[in-house]
């Protein structure tokens, strides 16, 4: 449990309130209630919203825990640079994001979850964060954890030069049976 | 399937049980709005009504039930009641989170279809107000009340107002949004990324439940829900009169409809838990009062700290927790920790891992970095609450017990291990137990070294005492780096294994789960056994998966899995 990220609750907060916002947007939209305009743009800010915050950013600190499929969505919000990565950008736009929704009642606790999302990001920002992409490493460690139950059988490959050369000094402990018969080589 | 209702059975009876509550409630309630009295109401609203009432009956009983199960103490007061008469139904009770969470699930559920249902009333009330028609039920409906001493139906007493507006200036709509928003900002920082990684933003958030709750109870005070008077209903059945509403009150066959709002019923539901939790509270405050005297540090390598402490009246079962504070650290914080002393001993201790800010500064404020002594009276005051019971606490009501830690997840075995010592060795008690069979799976070596020791001595001691049967351990190294395997191989002859300097080798890579259930499940035809877990998910997953399929030798293998 290291310092808080702020970014990370804000970011869930953010998805959450894109959904009720595209909820909200549907049901306005769908009953045909008053102000139904509100509740159209709920929709699209909603989806915007669900989109722009659906990859997970790269923690500062510590493992990050992808979503499901969230690697095109990563690519894509990459590719507008520091729009996105900026916190304060994005706090900025899900304040501007939500004002509409306070016109309508179906988008209204769209509007005060963005809100509140606006806020927590604003102090990500504040605090120095800024968004990473999770992005696929080149070679795989997954090699580490192997089910095996016996220690391998071979003798052991040579060691890396560092611990020959050490092994050179102290010659007692380098010593070792070689299990394959070493034969001179004549000739 | 062979333990699939030993282990599962009474959980999915809880749980069936509850989904039948709340399907009761929701129907039972729906159809109490589609009587006479809110014949009116109807009028306008259609069948609205009837969606927002039900799940708003739903949500009484669930508000009324999350607060139970994080009554820790409460629940430990009753595993301990119940443990004599069941063992199953005190297992059930390890489960309060799970059911905290779903029923949690279930509230965000209703909250959504009521909240739904409200916006089309409101749409309805707004329209039946602006209508101005005067040959219009709904119009005529919600001009009621206009007049002096005239009860209204229509809570929305203007046309020259929108809904917006109007929820914001309704105690019901604004406490409405305000818990609503609690509840969002409590579930997502319940999230499991959040809940992980920074406990304290979740703690903290999570402590708006009190705004929830107050705001949940004045919800109601508005009488904003509202049907004929009782009274009224005598005098004009709306059934016959509805018809006619362009003559009421000009002849006695039908006067003017009386409308009065449904008294707040919340607090009838929820009062009873919030008493409940306030005590839990109370008591886990007072129980943190008592003075806890720290009598020794130890600095473990692998950056663990033991401590090593004293309080009065304290006593402890094997495997238990204890929640911990450390005022000059932070007053809000408390953090669980698992006992790793036995009962028998004269002290209670913790091994704690410095993994965050609250370790670290508890690490330096018990001289850690100092070098040299430290002052009895230099060691910071503790606040212990606790100890809460765990599933580790059945263990000895096993005949055989097979005992799997991950990494850290060893310590409550810790506790069991030197219990046990203690029973066998110093008061030869006959114990149930027969057979432990102790898996530990580590990914590092540095890990072992405060665990090592105690495996050193109960191995010394059941070598002295000729028990070596009795406690069975395997220790698996997951992971290493390719500079110690060649210090492995190398050293593969060796009499004392090289890492953990016991007798027993140490085992590489994960165990063969089958081969295992399949060996304890033949050694021991017509047993119980019992398999406690400390550890990751899919570990969980997997030996609960074992379990359940294991039927070999008529074995039954329950599974118990400790989590923090």
């Amino acid at each position: 449990m290291g310092k808080i990220e702020w970014a990370m609750w804000a970011n869930e907060q953010a998805l959450a309130s894109g959904l009720i916002y595209l909820t909200g947007g549907i049901v306005g939209v769908a009953g045909q209630l008053k102000g139904w305009e509100f509740a159209a743009f709920g929709i699209a800010a909603g989806v915007f919203v669900c989109l722009l915050e659906y990859p997970r950013s790269k923690r500062a600190k510590g493992t990050s825990v992808e979503r499901t499929g969230q690697h095109c969505f990563t690519v894509c919000v990459k590719a507008f640079g520091p729009l996105t990565r900026n916190y304060y950008v994005r706090a900025f736009l899900h304040a501007a994001l939500c004002v509409p929704g306070g016109f309508m009642l179906a988008t209204v606790l769209g509007c005060v979850c963005l809100g509140m999302a606006s806020l927590i990001y604003l102090s990500a920002a504040i605090h120095g964060e800024h968004w990473e992409p999770i992005l696929p490493k080149t070679e795989s460690t997954k090699t580490l954890t192997q089910s095996i139950k016996h220690p391998p059988q071979n003798p052991p490959p040579r060691p890396p030069p560092e611990m020959r050369r050490k092994r050179a000094e102290d010659l007692e402990s380098a010593a070792y049976v070689n299990p394959i018969p070493v034969t001179a080589n004549e000739g | 399937m062979g333990n699939f209702a030993a282990n599962e059975g009474l959980s999915v009876f809880v749980i069936l049980v509850w989904l039948g509550i709340n399907a009761f409630l929701f129907v039972h309630f729906y159809m109490a709005f589609l009587v006479d009295r809110f014949y009116y109401t109807r009028v306008i609203l259609g069948h609205a009504l009837s969606w927002a009432r039900a799940p708003a009956a739903c949500l009484n009983f669930n508000c009324m039930l999350i607060l139970l199960p994080v009554c820790r103490n409460l629940l430990s007061f009753l595993r301990g009641s119940i443990q004599c008469c069941s063992r199953t139904a005190a297992r059930q009770l390890d489960r309060n989170i799970t059911f905290h969470k779903l029923v949690a699930y279930m509230i965000a559920f209703h909250t959504a279809v009521h909240i739904i249902a409200h916006l089309f009333n409101f749409e309805r009330f707004m329209d039946a107000q602006l209508e101005a028609n005067s040959s219009s039920l709904p119009h005529v409906l919600s001009l009621i009340g206009n007049r002096n001493n005239e009860s209204f139906l229509n809570p929305i007493r203007s046309n020259e107002t929108n809904p917006t507006i109007v929820m914001f200036t309704t105690v019901a709509g604004l406490t409405g949004v305000v818990i609503t928003l609690a509840l969002i900002l409590i579930i997502t920082s319940s999230m499991e990324v959040i809940r992980r990684s920074y406990f304290e933003v979740f703690w903290f958030t999570h402590h708006l439940f009190i705004v929830f709750f107050i705001g949940l109870v004045l919800h109601g005070i508005g009488r904003i829900v509202r049907g004929q008077s009782f009274k009224s209903l005598e005098q004009h059945n709306p059934e016959i009169c509805h018809s006619q509403f362009k003559e009421w009150g000009k002849d006695s066959t039908c006067p003017e409809p009386e409308f009065a709002g449904n008294p707040p019923m919340t607090w009838k539901w929820v009062v009873g838990p919030m008493f409940l939790y306030l005590c839990e509270r109370l008591v886990r405050f007072y129980r943190s009062q008592q003075k806890v005297v720290i009598t020794k540090v130890v600095m473990h390598p692998s950056k663990t700290l033991e401590l090593q402490m004293k309080k009065k009246g304290f006593k402890m079962e094997v495997g238990q927790y204890i929640s911990m504070q450390c005022p000059s650290i932070s007053q809000l914080e408390w953090h669980p920790f698992t006992l790793t002393s036995a009962p028998e001993e004269d002290h209670f201790s913790v091994h704690i891992r410095i993994v965050g800010d609250w370790t670290q500064a508890l690490y330096s404020a018990c001289g850690g970095d100092k070098k040299g002594v430290q002052d009895a009276w230099e060691l910071p005051k503790m606040a212990v609450d606790g100890p809460f019971g765990t599933a580790s606490e059945d263990v000895f009501r096993y005949e055989v017990v097979m005992l799997v830690g991950a990494g850290i997840g060893v310590t409550p075995f810790a506790s069991i291990l030197k219990s046990v010592w203690y029973k066998h060795v110093q008061q030869n008690t006959n114990v149930f137990t027969k057979k432990i069979y102790f898996y530990w799976l580590c990914p590092e070596t540095q890990a072992f070294e405060w665990f090592a020791d105690l495996l050193q001595s109960l191995e010394r001691q059941m070598n002295e005492k000729s028990m070596t049967d009795f406690l069975s351990y395997n220790i698996y190294l997951t992971r290493w780096k390719d500079t110690e395997a060649a210090h492995f191989r190398v050293h593969h002859e060796a009499e004392n294994d090289p890492i953990t300097g016991l007798k027993q080798k140490t085992l590489y890579g994960k165990p063969n789960w089958d081969n295992e259930f399949n060996a304890i499940a033949t050694s021991h035809p017509g047993c119980k056994v019992g398999v406690f877990l400390c550890g990751p998910t899919p570990l969980a997953k997997a030996l609960e998966k074992q379990c359940l399929n294991q039927s070999q030798g008529r074995a039954e293998f329950i599974f118990n899995k400790e989590n923090f």
